[in-house]
């Protein structure tokens, strides 16, 4: 199987990804559309290390892997803090940062 | 020393000013004595004078130096020459006399003592003017000059005739001012002075414009203050004032200062004969409009203001026409100075006796309530039209023959206009003498139902009009006598002897016929017949004459009106143009803000979608140059 079906396969991911991040409102649901984003970031990463034969690919995705781990534990402590605060989820709720 | 002279009326004006009421009983005498102080000093320096020659006689005095600044030297400094000290005696003698006369004439004025402050101020001020080594301290006279005016001139000021005359009077001179300041400015560019002697003695270094333009300013100045057309209008209405300071203003100061002014500057336009031919016009242009207006005017006072403006006109033509004129110029002011005077108090009298009647046609048959004024008046009358011998006779008939000396068709035409001038001056002057002092009575009640009761007036006015009577017979003949006067102001103002195509006795007789035309013309209309006490329609232009031959009319119409209009329309600019493009601006920004605030809507998806769209366009454009 040839390896540009997994960049074909990345940019369907990041697709879904971005659309949900765009049109969902519960911040659970776009918290994992941006992961989903990441990873289709992640796999053309590793889809391109494969087709030029070298690794340089897979060691930015343990790079990204690690920095969305990060990002992970700061997105969900925020998220909790803001049910916490105003008991829902709904990214709509928290638009208080305008004119 | 020669600060003493202007400093003696200077110190009565501040006394009689600062005084309060406790001067309210002797102030005037103190005003007459500093007044005659002065002239008592210009006297002493006048004889002082003629013990020394020609050339030696111009004196100098350094006071201090007002702003000494490199580059910039304005000295307080006086400088009394021949044509300084002919205007001192003028000024100080007539001046005098004017005091003494309104000693009678204010007398059951409240406000007296002020009166005669103002008249102290006056000659302070005149004094000044003609004192001045420099234009910039000449200036300072010259806007105490205005000033005085104003004060006097609005004396009554609770009338608002006379309030209003008096604010015409300051802004019409108000614009001959800005001439003159333009004309020092133009000095200072041109000469990088303005004091006498070193702008007139290198006027002839600077280009033939410079000199043209200055002349132009200088000329401007010499209109607002001596009454030339155009603008004359404010020295009809000045007769609102008191008669003692119409005759000051018309005699012995202010007006003449025009004269002078242009007298003092002959280098100048001597060396521009292009502002040397507008100084002609003028003087030609206002000699024909004084002597019309004063032809129609049955206000006594008018009818004598405009003969004033006549008058003055022939000598701004005499300074006009060069080293041939000037000296008689300066003959004709002094003459005038005497007979103007003296036909003003004797105004003064008749009115006095009168209740203030000023209309002629109300008077009649008052030479024999009023003997002494008949006689001086009449002295004055018969030297201002030239009657042979008398003082106007010498001088007027000098500018005649001058003015045919210019030369070319120039000169036929100056000399027909004088000739003119001459014979309507002995129109108006016949008129006013048949109206005032023959005839039968059409005496009429005032307003009050007071019948008049005319009577000679007391001393105090009588013995000035005597003194000014003299002056009117016999200042002509002595001036002319071995051509002293022109040989006195020779080494100030020059003296060439003109080429007139004329003979002098051709010139002298033409002078006596169109003297006799216009005496016997007005004593036709006047003199036989009854005249109305009802002013009749008259032809257009006695209507038109009586309307100052529509000045007024036409500054309204297009100085007051076109003023407004300007003033509107710019305002309009300024409203609709200049804020319109500021206030434009500023809602066409805030409009767009408006708008663009609404994309900042908090919700954090639709920040999302600006940073996918921006990203999306900035890859589609890197695509795109790869492409390219």
């Amino acid at each position: 199987m040839s390896p540009i079906n997994y960049v074909y396969l990345a940019a369907l991911l990041f697709t879904i990804g971005a659309s949900g991040v765009l049109v969902r409102r519960n911040a659970i649901v776009v918290f994992m559309s941006i992961e989903l984003m990441l990873n289709a970031a992640n796999l053309t990463l590793v889809a391109f290390s494969r087709m030029h034969g070298n690794l340089d690919g897979q060691v930015m995705a343990f790079f990204v892997m690690v920095v969305a781990a990060a990002e992970v534990v700061v997105g969900l402590a925020i998220i909790v803090m803001l049910y916490r605060s105003r008991h829902s989820a709904s990214v709509d709720d928290a638009s208080l940062m305008k004119l | 020393m020669i600060g003493l002279l202007v400093g003696a009326p200077l110190l009565g004006a501040a006394v009689l000013l600062c005084g309060g009421r406790r001067l309210d009983r002797a102030g005037h005498w103190l005003a007459c004595l500093l007044s005659g102080a002065s002239f008592v000093i210009g006297v002493l320096f006048f004889l002082d004078m003629l013990g020394r020659s020609g050339d030696d006689r111009s004196l100098h005095s350094h006071l201090w130096s007002w702003v000494p600044v490199e580059g910039f030297q304005a000295d307080v400094a006086f400088q009394l020459d021949q044509l300084s000290m002919t205007f001192v005696l003028l000024i100080t003698g007539v001046g005098t006399l004017i005091h003494i006369y309104s000693v009678g004439y204010m007398e059951h004025d409240p406000r007296r003592r002020r009166f005669f402050g103002y008249l102290n101020l006056f000659l302070a001020a005149m004094l000044l003017l003609v004192l001045a080594d420099n234009y910039l301290l000449l200036y300072v006279g010259w806007e105490g000059v205005g000033l005085a005016s104003y004060l006097l001139i609005g004396f009554w000021q609770d009338k608002p005739s006379a309030a209003a005359a008096a604010k015409k009077a300051f802004l019409v001179n108000r614009v001959g001012d800005a001439g003159l300041a333009i004309a020092i400015f133009l000095m200072f560019t041109t000469f990088g002075s303005f004091a006498f002697a070193p702008v007139l003695s290198s006027a002839t270094d600077a280009s033939e414009g410079k000199l043209t333009a200055v002349g132009l300013m200088l000329l401007l100045a010499a209109c607002g203050k001596s009454a030339q057309v155009p603008l004359q209008s404010w020295l009809g209405d000045a007769m609102e004032g008191p008669t003692p300071v119409s005759a000051l203003i018309h005699a012995a100061t202010m007006v003449t200062a025009g004269v002078y002014l242009i007298t003092r500057s002959g280098a100048i336009f001597n060396a521009a004969p292009d502002a040397q031919t507008v100084v002609v016009v003028v003087g030609a242009v206002t000699l024909l409009f004084g002597a019309i207006v004063g032809c129609a005017k049955d206000d006594i006072k008018k009818a004598l203001a405009g003969s004033t403006m006549s008058q003055i006109g022939y000598m701004i033509l005499a300074a006009g026409l060069g080293p041939i004129g000037y000296a008689f110029a300066i003959m004709h002011l002094v003459t005038h100075g005497f007979f103007k005077a003296g036909l003003f108090l004797g105004a003064g009298s008749v009115m006095h006796g009168m209740n203030d009647e000023v209309n002629m046609r109300h008077y009649g048959g008052l030479r024999k309530h009023m003997p002494v004024t008949f006689v001086t008046f009449g002295l004055g009358y018969l030297a201002i039209i030239g009657f042979p011998g008398l003082s106007g006779f010498f001088s007027k008939d000098q500018i005649i023959e001058a003015a045919f000396a210019k030369g070319g068709t120039q000169g036929w035409i100056l000399g027909a206009v004088t000739l003119l001038g001459a014979a309507i001056t002995a129109y108006y002057m016949t008129r006013v003498m048949a109206m005032t002092f023959f005839g039968e009575k059409r005496w009429k009640p005032d307003a009050e139902g007071n019948e008049p009761h005319p009577h000679e007036s007391p001393r105090s006015m009588t013995i000035p009009m005597v003194v000014l009577a003299f002056g009117s017979v016999f200042a002509g003949g002595l001036f002319k006598f071995n051509e002293s006067f022109v040989n006195w102001l020779e080494p100030v103002t020059q003296f060439e002897h003109g080429h007139s195509p004329l003979s002098a006795t051709a010139v002298t007789s033409a002078t006596v016929v169109a003297l006799v035309i216009g005496v016997g013309a007005a004593w036709l209309q006047y003199g036989r017949r009854t005249v109305p006490s009802v002013a009749p329609r008259g032809s257009l232009l006695t209507r038109a004459a009586r309307r100052d031959l529509l000045q007024d009319d036409f500054n309204h119409i297009v100085l007051v009106n076109g003023g407004t209009y300007l003033t509107r329309s710019l305002v309009y600019a300024d409203n609709k143009v200049v804020d319109g493009a500021v206030n434009g601006t500023a809602a066409t920004f805030g409009g767009l803000s408006g708008r663009l605030r609404r994309l900042q809507n908090g919700f954090a998806r639709s920040y999302a979608v600006s940073m996918f769209g921006g990203a999306a366009v900035l890859i589609a454009a890197t695509l795109l140059m790869r492409a390219v």
